[in-house]
């Protein structure tokens, strides 16, 4: 919904929040979602703030349940517990505290160590909520850093010393962040960053807090509920993944067609060439956190390639995965380019300075991210703001998913090389790891199990906390499946997980991420599956496909691999398979090594 | 402006905020009159006022104002 999407008008959110609301309930009826139940445990009024997050979660197509402290029992409910809480048992809780929350504050009067006494107690207050709060529900938390303060007593000495307030939050503030670099389910919302980017002045306006006990104006709520919502949807795997860059008064000024390479603004030599320059160096950035960059422009290739070997420029033609420089429509070309990555549409940022190709994109695929470019100086707060790539936890694979993709190409090149897919698939030389779940991959086990849509089975997701739960647990078979071959590593690809009824197994989870597709990952999976169940004495392994949106791939996945349908046939939705005699099983993995 | 199009002008955003068309304001119209209007209601609808009349309230004011007929007036004292 357009009125939801950055930069969204503030002061129309909150007016209109009801009809929004129910806009888009009827829009997403009957399309899949995820459901999540949220506690916001409030040190302030929490009520709008549930509102805005509500709807924004809704526009990623989450839908959450809330349970809302009272007023400022952020500390009771965490620490002492209630039963409305503790049946409602989250999988998220925000802890929505503010500077007004800090009970002890320096007096002038103070030493330094009766400073750093106070600090520590009012950390450690904190530290308890945390605790309390993981130790019960194993829930991700999200915790408000700390603004600074409306007014400074010294001036600007309040920043240095040790007495000043807003020295004291600075220092409360590390405490946390050390926190959360040891909790990799505890994360911090900064809204010291998100209050210095609206302007504190406006933010705290100490009217809404006398007013209503809202520790921030009114009008900032919708700004940092979408904040929020950003790191909510990047924790459950929602984030954008790629990017589509037009090039012609995108990446440089001018069009290279028409100029010449030698003419285009892009430089240290004018304004506007250094602010393309910047903004090329803020895309190359978004490369190491994992963003895959491509090509959509209306050019001849050969000019773009010539625009692309600009001496100034800082991005090449080989820090693009795919180019696509020609004279399709983008929305086509955004569609092959996908295809072409194993990723949805869904999953790229359009950037483009022409607003009548954006609309084309947008109208194509709605949940596509376009942002409204302007001018070149503020391309880059145009897609910073919007939290398209919010990074919770730097994964090694996002880190290393480039050249993942390069490695792709050439696979590509060896598979054109080969005379059938067999000598192909032989000549990779895969090796796999698959065990049962292991610590070090629970962070990329649930981020698998929250953003794969297509190869997925069953479409369940799962928290990082009921994945190290079922690994322990004596009622799971669990299987991660990791994919090497001679051109690199994938990482951890495919996840299993099997729930023992007596002898039988049901498969609740299956999933695969596309980017090894038909490489027999997919048997080498089940052979082991089959080994494990037969070791602990199963002697049927029953599979489910539940239809969404976006998994027809694997619609007929269990009868390729030689199960049984034991559900209706005339029943399409919801299928039911059955393995049984194990004994008699043959492998049918003959081409990855399995460790 | 008159008092009468400051009343139209309240009705059509008390409408809009509560997305309820049969909303009609009098001059004793109060928080009680209408379902949804609660304190925590309250203050976002003291905010879209303020800017569809480019005005503001004082504080004192947002908690003395007893009902729509008093709103107006310091509506029309301010513009």
């Amino acid at each position: 919904m357009k009125e939801l999407t950055y930069p969204f008008d503030a002061e129309q959110l909150l007016k209109k929040k009801k009809s929004l609301k129910r806009k888009l309930l009827e829009q997403m009826e009957g399309q899949p979602c995820i459901t999540k139940r949220i506690a916001i445990l409030g040190g302030s009024t929490t009520n709008d703030i549930k509102l805005m997050l509500e709807l924004f979660l809704l526009q990623e197509g989450i839908r959450p349940s809330f349970y809302e402290s009272e007023y400022n029992r952020f500390y009771e409910d965490a620490v002492f517990g209630n039963e409305e809480l503790d049946s409602f048992s989250p999988d998220f809780v925000i802890i929505h505290t503010t500077n007004r929350n800090i009970m002890q504050f320096p007096q002038m009067t103070d030493s330094q160590e009766q400073i750093t006494q106070k600090l520590e107690e009012e950390y450690m207050r904190f530290q308890r909520v945390w605790e309390s709060l993981s130790e019960k529900f194993h829930c991700m938390i999200i915790q408000n850093n700390f603004e600074y303060p409306f007014y400074r007593l010294m001036g600007n000495l309040d920043q240095s010393d040790q007495h000043g307030r807003v020295n004291y939050i600075l220092r409360l503030n590390e405490k946390f962040n050390a926190y959360a670099r040891e909790h990799e389910q505890f994360f911090i919302h900064d809204i010291n960053y998100l209050s210095a980017s609206y302007g504190l002045e406006k933010w705290a306006d100490p009217f809404y807090w006398y007013m209503y006990k809202y520790a921030m104006a009114t009008e900032a709520i919708p700004m940092f509920a979408y904040s929020l919502s950003r790191i909510i949807k990047s924790i459950l795997g929602k984030n954008k993944k790629a990017m589509a860059i037009d090039l012609d008064n995108t990446l440089w000024g001018g069009v290279v067609g028409d100029d010449g390479p030698e003419n285009l603004q892009l430089g240290e030599e004018t304004a506007e060439g250094e602010a393309y320059l910047e903004f090329q160096r803020y895309l190359k950035q978004l490369k190491q956190i994992g963003v895959i960059l491509n090509v959509n422009s209306k050019n001849e290739r050969e000019n773009a390639l010539a625009g692309l070997a600009h001496e100034a420029g800082i991005l090449k033609a080989e820090d693009f995965i795919t180019i696509k420089a020609n004279w399709n429509p983008k929305d086509r070309n955004l569609l092959e380019m996908a295809g072409e990555l194993s990723l949805l549409p869904e999953s790229f940022v359009f950037v483009d300075d022409n607003p009548a190709e954006r609309e084309i994109v947008s109208g194509s695929f709605p949940g596509v991210g376009v942002p409204a470019l302007t001018s070149v100086e503020h391309y880059i707060q145009a897609i910073d703001r919007a939290g398209y790539f919010e990074v919770t936890s730097l994964s090694e694979d996002d880190l290393k998913r480039n050249r993942m993709y390069e490695e792709n190409a050439s696979r590509n090149k060896l598979l054109d090389s080969c005379k059938d897919y067999q000598e192909y698939l032989q000549s990779l030389e895969m090796q796999a790891t698959i065990e049962a779940f292991a610590p070090v991959f629970m962070a990329r086990i649930s981020q698998l199990t929250n953003k794969s849509n297509q190869f997925n089975l069953t479409t369940k997701r799962l928290t990082q906390a009921e994945i190290e739960q079922m690994a322990l647990s004596d009622e799971y078979i669990t299987l991660y499946g990791k994919l090497a071959d001679k051109f690199g590593d994938n990482g951890v690809v495919s996840v299993v997980i099997g729930q023992k009824k007596e002898t039988r197994l049901d498969i609740i989870l299956w999933l695969m991420s596309c980017r090894v597709l038909k490489r027999n990952m997919e048997q080498a999976m089940l052979d082991k599956l089959v080994e494990k169940a037969q070791a602990e004495g199963i002697t049927e392994i029953h599979g489910f496909y539940y239809k969404t949106a976006k998994n027809a791939m694997v619609s007929d996945f269990y009868e390729q691999m030689g199960f049984a349908r034991i559900s209706p046939m005339d029943q399409e939705d919801e299928k039911e398979y059955v393995l049984d005699d194990l004994a008699s099983y043959k492998k049918q993995n003959h081409v990855i090594k399995v460790q | 402006m008159t008092r009468e199009a400051i009343f139209e002008k309240l009705n059509e955003i008390f409408r809009d905020y509560f997305d309820d068309e049969t909303i009609c304001l009098t001059d004793e119209t109060t928080a009680d009159d209408i379902e949804d209007w609660d304190s925590l209601e309250h203050i976002n609808l003291i905010v879209t006022i303020e800017k569809e009349f480019g005005m503001k309230f004082s504080m004192g004011e947002v908690t003395t104002m007893k009902n729509v007929g008093a709103m107006a007036d310091i509506i029309a004292d301010r513009i």
